[in-house]
């Protein structure tokens, strides 16, 4: 098992043509990722990297059965795309692409919110479940099958967590950028859930990071609905307030949102926390004990 | 990003909401123009920087004949402005805004965001205008409202009449103050706003509403559709090497360590200034360099790195994913060379190709210490920047 993608997962790239998005597609087919087309309106009827591309979502779909999708379309044209992918029926929408306005996601969220179709990003490395499908712009190489669920606000946290974990053998069930939009689709609760519920998971590892009030809400989560450990780091212990730490959703305002806070509501919920990335994997090994 | 009160003004009074008669200035001439073309006994002259509490560092002045508006304005032009909010640094004054002076009967607070725990656009009011609204939010939590719009319905009446009557308003005042809300939430979505904060929104002695200052920001990732407020960007207001880098397409947030940072991607940045401090050392930004971390992006980010006084080390954390460390390595040499970086450079390369990149670093003619880890990175540059 994994959670999100597998083996099983049919996958159609949004912005297939494009320089980003054949590149990556490249890269996941090579992972062995079963890419079976690609979306760019007006290129319909074209191959390109050996796929089928199609004019609309609907017809991919129609055509190719797939069941995923991956964006890579530019940001004035991603919400867009989000919703497309929606309303075609595609149950698993991984949006690679940053930069989009907060008010577009305000409604591609208020779809969402009433679909049975689940988005992760946008603004995030994808997911990967190792050994079986990788979607999105994460190095595969680094990545090992294993027993570890890793959920992250951040691409390369992500990375280091996945990196840790593989060095020291115990290897990643699946591994889930949320990204570091403060509107995005899957939340830290929704992939806690996913992940206790995963027979192959044994650990989870949690990278969140200043800003909003979703680590504190899983922190509730974990106490009340998660018998399986968790390791979490926080980014941003010296991030000044009112600063916007490069993810758009990093910024301390109001005086919330920051390290310290979450910190104290993940070890009053029991998390296993470290004040250090270099010790996640350490650290997970010690409490898989 | 940010505009000056004059510019929000502006914007409100396109969408209904009242703010005031006045105009801005760019000279002590041009100041005393407005002052004559308003009329009147008595003006504001009030001095435009991107930072609240103005009027306590004494950038907002009463004059009582248009001589003292020229002479006010004259002073104000030129110099700058420090605030409790302006962030340590003082704002160059570059032009100041005159209007006349209002009535004020009563002090409320009105802001609009979006909340991202909800996922609605948000209003928040208060009775308790003029004050530091977290300080009332903190003290007197029963004195704040806030009232969240349904993605689909969007603003209705009957919130702003919930909102008004809270906020002590009368009958008359309430019909004026749906209209204003009405307002604010156009512009909120159509300009897509990521805050606007009126602090005072004031009741006048004829029973009118006015917008005495003003608050207007920007989400930045959709000024590509809204190109005359981009050009409303005032990056004298900015600071200096944060504007630079955004030019660059870097991420950079200045600090007051000494510890230089370069990262690719924001969480390991903000991760790895956290190592630092864990260290006992101090960063001295916050840099992404983004996934590329190319020779040019590594040469532009040293420059504004070391472009700091008391850089005393920098820590250049990198983890090559799609990227070879080898390459990345390379990158960094070239760089540090153009640059001539005089004070020492630690390197931790991670990810594909690492052992690679580590020999080109140890075999580089050019001074790098290459680190073994992340720890040993941290504990590497903070002994660097103690000697």
């Amino acid at each position: 098992m994994s959670i999100l993608v597998n083996n099983d997962t049919k996958l159609i790239v949004q912005g297939f043509t494009g320089s980003q998005g054949t590149f990556h597609s490249e890269q996941c087919m090579a992972y062995g990722t079963n890419i079976v087309g690609g979306v760019t309106p007006g290129r319909g009827g074209e191959t390109h990297l050996e796929r089928p591309v199609f004019n609309t979502c609907a017809e991919a779909v129609r055509e190719t059965g797939a069941n995923a999708t991956m964006i890579y379309v530019p940001a004035p044209f991603a919400a867009d795309a989000i919703l497309e992918a929606e309303a075609a029926g595609i149950k698993t929408i991984i949006c690679i692409t940053e930069h989009i306005p907060v008010m577009d996601m305000l409604k591609v969220r208020a779809v969402l919110d009433e679909s049975d179709s689940v988005l992760v990003g946008p603004n995030c490395p994808g997911v990967i479940t190792p050994g079986e499908c990788k979607i999105g712009i994460m190095p595969a190489h680094i990545h090992q099958k294993g027993k570890i669920g890793i959920v992250s606000r951040s691409g390369t946290l992500t990375y280091e967590a996945v990196f840790q974990t593989t060095h020291n053998g115990l290897g990643q069930s699946t591994c889930v950028g949320i990204g570091g939009d403060p509107i995005h689709g899957l939340d830290f609760i929704d992939v806690l859930e996913m992940f206790e519920n995963d027979p192959q998971t044994e650990g989870v590892v949690m990278v969140g990071e200043i800003g909003g009030t979703a680590e504190e809400e899983a922190a509730e989560f974990i106490k009340h609905s998660m018998k399986k450990p968790v390791v979490a780091y926080i980014a941003g212990v010296t991030a000044p307030p009112g600063k916007r730490m490069g993810h758009a959703g990093a910024i301390i305002s109001g005086g919330k949102g920051t390290a310290d806070d979450k910190f104290a509501a993940l070890e009053a919920a029991g998390v296993a926390t470290v004040r250090s990335t270099a010790e996640i994997g350490t650290k997970m090994e010690e409490v898989l004990g | 990003m940010n505009v000056h009160e004059y510019q929000a003004k502006e914007i409100f009074a396109r969408y209904g909401v009242p703010a005031g008669v006045g105009k801005v200035a760019h000279s002590a001439d041009a100041a005393l123009a407005v002052a004559n073309e308003l009329g009147g006994e008595r003006w504001v002259v009030k001095a435009q920087v991107h930072a609240g509490g103005r009027g306590k560092a004494g950038g907002v002045k009463i004059c009582d004949s248009v001589d003292e508006v020229k002479k006010v304005a004259s002073e104000m032009i030129g110099s700058t402005l420090e605030t409790k909010q302006s962030g340590g640094v003082a704002l160059p004054i570059n032009c100041v805004y005159v209007e006349k002076p209002a009535d004020i009967e009563s002090e409320l607070y009105l802001s609009v965001l979006v909340d991202r725990a909800t996922r609605r656009v948000t209003f928040i009011a208060s009775p308790e205008g003029g004050m530091d609204i977290e300080e009332v939010a903190e003290a007197t939590p029963e004195k704040i409202m806030q009232i969240a719009m349904h993605p689909a319905a969007g603003f209705q009446a009957f919130q702003a009449r919930q909102v008004g009557f809270f906020l002590g308003l009368d009958k008359k005042q309430v019909g004026q103050f749906v209209k204003v809300m009405k307002g604010l939430y156009e512009m909120f979505t159509e300009c897509d706003a990521s805050l606007v904060e009126i602090n005072p929104l004031v009741t006048t002695a004829d029973g009118g509403l006015v917008a005495l200052d003003g608050k207007l920001n920007f989400d930045d990732n959709a000024l590509f559709r809204h190109a005359e407020f981009a050009e409303m960007r005032d990056v004298s207001q900015e600071n200096e090497r944060e504007a630079k880098a955004a030019e660059f397409d870097l991420n950079y947030i200045q600090l007051d360590g000494n510890i230089g940072c370069m990262v690719n991607g924001a969480g390991l940045a903000m991760g790895t200034m956290d190592l630092v401090k864990l260290h006992g050392g101090e960063p001295a930004n916050f840099l992404d360099v983004g996934g590329g971390a190319t020779t040019e992006r590594v040469t532009e980010a040293f420059k504004l790195i070391t472009a700091g006084e008391g850089v005393k080390a920098i820590l250049v954390n990198i983890f090559g994913g799609i990227v070879r460390c080898d390459l990345i390595a390379e990158g960094i040499i070239t760089a540090a060379k153009d640059v001539g970086i005089k004070v020492p450079v630690v390197v931790r390369l991670e990810g594909t190709n690492a052992e690679e990149g580590r020999k080109v670093l140890d075999e580089s003619e050019y001074d790098l210490i290459a680190a073994q880890d992340l720890t040993d990175a941290a504990k590497k540059v903070v002994a660097e920047a103690g000697k």
